[in-house]
């Protein structure tokens, strides 16, 4: 039972994320009421000409899924009501504006109530909207001023703006997401394994077994943590094998790094976890200490959400979480590729914490065994 | 010193203000069955740990198989077996790991550990229970494998915590039995904390008697039975069908009398002191109109001799109506009297 969990953990939580957040590559078929209020409709009206442009770019991606409603109203209460998740509407002066040098009215409507989907919606409308206004403007200069094509875009839009990443394909949520779920399974399978391994074998007496054997406190605190170690690593490297095969994750960077890392990062929360253990009786208490400090953890280390967006004093707080740093160290690897010169910033304080915490988690076992 | 085989001196254990142990000084001969026999609380346990190096002592000092617990935790660990009140096992491995496992951590070359596994089991009649977990097995079956997994290093010294805490009446023999023969044969020095008056008679060669940290007296079980009866204190047991309060407190009341123990509905312990003790106690149930079944004098129990020397029973938790006047004069120890 226990081997099956430690699989389906990670699994659960992976799905379970990278499911549930949406990201750009992921949207499809998000159904948008469409409204045409322009006073002029027909052939000759410009506005059918724009409505027919945007279903034929729409149709390229699938992105939307249109469905053209009667006024502004209409709109409205559909999104109101979830039949859609955002709106065109075609102002009524839209060919008369357009005629008379004028520019004409798109209003993009959002709902509010699902700020991320809209704001993706907003961009994606807005986006597109403007290439087709540059497509009409460079098109309408060849047909009034005979100007080639190339030369009318370069007028209507003069600066050509292209984006590109550092490593090679589109970048999902996942691949932003797979460190931090690393790092944090890793993080929760020593936070729960040291209060089983420390307080409840003192609970329970096995404890008193090995310390009162002629063993050395150190050599019997050093294999709790190597067990403890050893369970949070084949978590972590399992959440690691889930990405890339289920989930689509490519690792840019060393595995060999990776795995560095993670050992790190329990290097650099161990001695937490034991100087929490050390002084309580019960497993329960360890437990719930340790649950209490690792759930905000998860969510101000950067595991679902960058800290970047977060308000300030939040991000003054993860500096002081080892794990922010652990996450943002594989973040780099596994998306960026980076080598070890680039994240030894973050290597350097990981190890520190450790040392800190450690030598403290180590006088303090010696104490609270002799109780 | 040679025949020493635990030498405590003020040993001292507080938890905050809380006093476990207060100045407690003995010392255990090689061989002997040395037994601690007080109240839960008395701070039995608390010595034992301290003894065992799993707990510092606050003051004082102690060498146990010749080393200073405190100094030379490792080479006092070789020496000593603890079989704890709780079971130092772990559920999901076998009878057999377990006892691996643990042998394993005294550095007990391989071949030497399984025979030695191999031969406890069967003196225990274990054997068949051997791979199986120790999970599966019953409060007397996990005990015996608590007791044989602190016989694996072959300790000078064996401490037991309440062995037969809670084992039905068959294991609760083996045990006894069994720790009988271990300082037969081997001549292991064994501690022994109970709080069971009959183990402690039957098994110890010496008794200290602690209660509230502190010992109330350290002598043979026989010596410290004589301590009532040298102190000309007689020890009667009556069977009286109807119990009053009233006739309770007119026994009290007598000038012979120390203590008035209610057993149960029907009987009654009273400790009372002179030759005409027995008349006294006689006439006066007969003039409260109480009948009398039966009325022993009878050989003072350990029990009897804890509640003299304290004033107050073992177990206290039930509500056993105890009635005591100051204690007058004790024979040889030292005891505080306490307002209950």
């Amino acid at each position: 039972m226990g081997l099956v969990m430690l699989i389906l953990m990670p699994l659960f939580m992976m799905g379970m994320v990278g499911y549930i957040f949406p990201s750009n590559s992921g949207m499809s078929h998000v159904p948008v009421a469409l409204a045409n209020l322009d006073a002029a409709q027909g052939n000759t009206s410009l506005s059918t000409q724009f409505v027919a442009q945007l279903e034929a770019l729409n149709n390229k991606t699938g992105m939307m899924d249109f469905s053209t409603v009667g006024s502004a109203a209409d709109v409205k209460s559909n999104i109101q009501n979830g039949q859609q998740s955002a709106g065109i509407i075609i102002g009524s002066n839209f060919t008369s504006n357009l005629q008379t040098g004028k520019q004409a009215d798109v209003t993009i409507v959002n709902d509010q109530s699902n700020p991320q989907t809209a704001s993706l919606i907003q961009t994606e409308l807005t986006q597109v909207i403007q290439q087709m206004g540059t497509q009409t403007a460079t098109y309408g200069l060849n047909q009034t001023y005979k100007t080639p094509l190339n030369y009318s875009l370069a007028q209507v839009a003069p600066y050509n703006v292209q984006t590109t990443g550092i490593v090679p394909g589109q970048t999902n949520y996942f691949e932003f997401v797979a460190p931090g779920i690393m790092g944090m399974v890793v993080m929760m399978s020593l936070m729960t394994g040291l209060p089983h391994a420390i307080s409840f074998e003192r609970e329970v007496g096995t404890l008193d077994g090995m310390l009162a054997a002629p063993v050395h406190r150190m050599s019997i605190l050093g294999g709790k943590v190597i067990a403890q170690t050893t369970r949070g690593m084949m978590q972590g490297i399992i959440v690691l094998m889930l990405s890339i095969v289920l989930f689509g994750v490519v690792v840019q960077g060393s595995i060999a790094l990776i795995l560095g890392i993670l050992l790190l990062g329990v290097f650099s929360l161990v001695g937490l976890g034991i100087l929490i253990t050390s002084f309580t009786s019960t497993e329960e208490t360890a437990t719930m200490i340790m649950m209490t400090l690792t759930f905000p953890m998860m969510f101000l280390s950067g595991v679902f959400f960058p800290i970047s967006q977060m308000p300030q004093f939040m991000q003054v707080i993860a500096q002081f979480l080892p794990l922010t740093y652990a996450i943002s160290a594989l973040r780099q690897v596994v998306v960026l590729g980076v080598g070890v010169q680039a994240i030894s910033r973050d290597i350097f304080i990981l190890f520190g914490f450790g040392i800190v915490l450690l030598s403290a988690a180590l006088l303090a076992f010696e104490r609270a065994m002799k109780r | 010193m040679n025949d020493v085989a635990i030498k405590a001196t003020n040993l001292v254990k507080k938890f905050g203000d809380f006093v476990a142990v207060d100045h407690l000084s003995f010392e255990v001969n090689k061989g002997e069955i040395f037994g601690f026999l007080g109240p839960n609380g008395a701070g039995k346990t608390t010595t034992i740990r301290m003894l065992c190096t799993l707990s510092s002592p606050t003051e004082g000092s102690a060498t146990v198989a010749g080393f200073d617990i405190a100094h030379q935790g490792n080479r006092v660990r070789e020496h000593i077996g603890l079989v704890s009140e709780k079971m130092i096992m772990y559920d999901r491995l076998t009878a057999h790991e377990n006892l691996r496992l643990f042998g394993e951590l005294y550095d007990i070359p391989r071949d030497a550990l399984r025979e030695r596994i191999d031969e406890l089991l069967q003196v225990v009649n274990m054997e068949k229970w051997a791979d199986h977990q120790i999970g599966t097995f019953s409060t007397g079956m996990k005990q015996r494998i608590n007791v044989i997994r602190a016989l694996l290093n072959e300790p000078e010294i064996l401490f037991l915590d309440e062995p037969t805490l809670g084992l039905d009446p068959q294991s609760t023999n083996e045990i006894r039995d069994f720790a009988r023969s271990i300082n037969d044969d081997a001549g292991t020095t064994i501690i022994l904390t109970t709080h069971a008056m009959a183990e402690a008679d039957m098994l110890c060669d010496r008794i200290s008697i602690v209660d509230y940290g502190k010992i109330v007296a350290l002598d043979t079980p026989s010596n410290l039975k004589k301590v009532i009866t040298g102190a000309d204190t007689n020890v009667i047991e009556l069977n009286v069908p109807n119990i009053t309060q009233t006739l309770v407190s007119d026994i009290q009341s007598l000038s012979c009398t120390q203590t008035v123990t209610v057993e149960d509905e029907t009987h009654i312990r009273v400790h009372a002191s002179g030759d005409e003790a027995c008349d006294n106690v006689i006439d006066t149930v007969r003039s409260g109109a109480g009948q009398i079944r039966s009325i022993h004098n009878v050989e003072p129990t350990l029990e009897d001799v804890f509640l003299y020397l304290t004033g107050h029973k073992v177990r206290e938790q039930v509500a056993d109506k105890v009635t005591t006047k100051e204690p007058s004069s004790r024979h040889g120890a030292s005891v505080r009297s306490r307002i209950r």
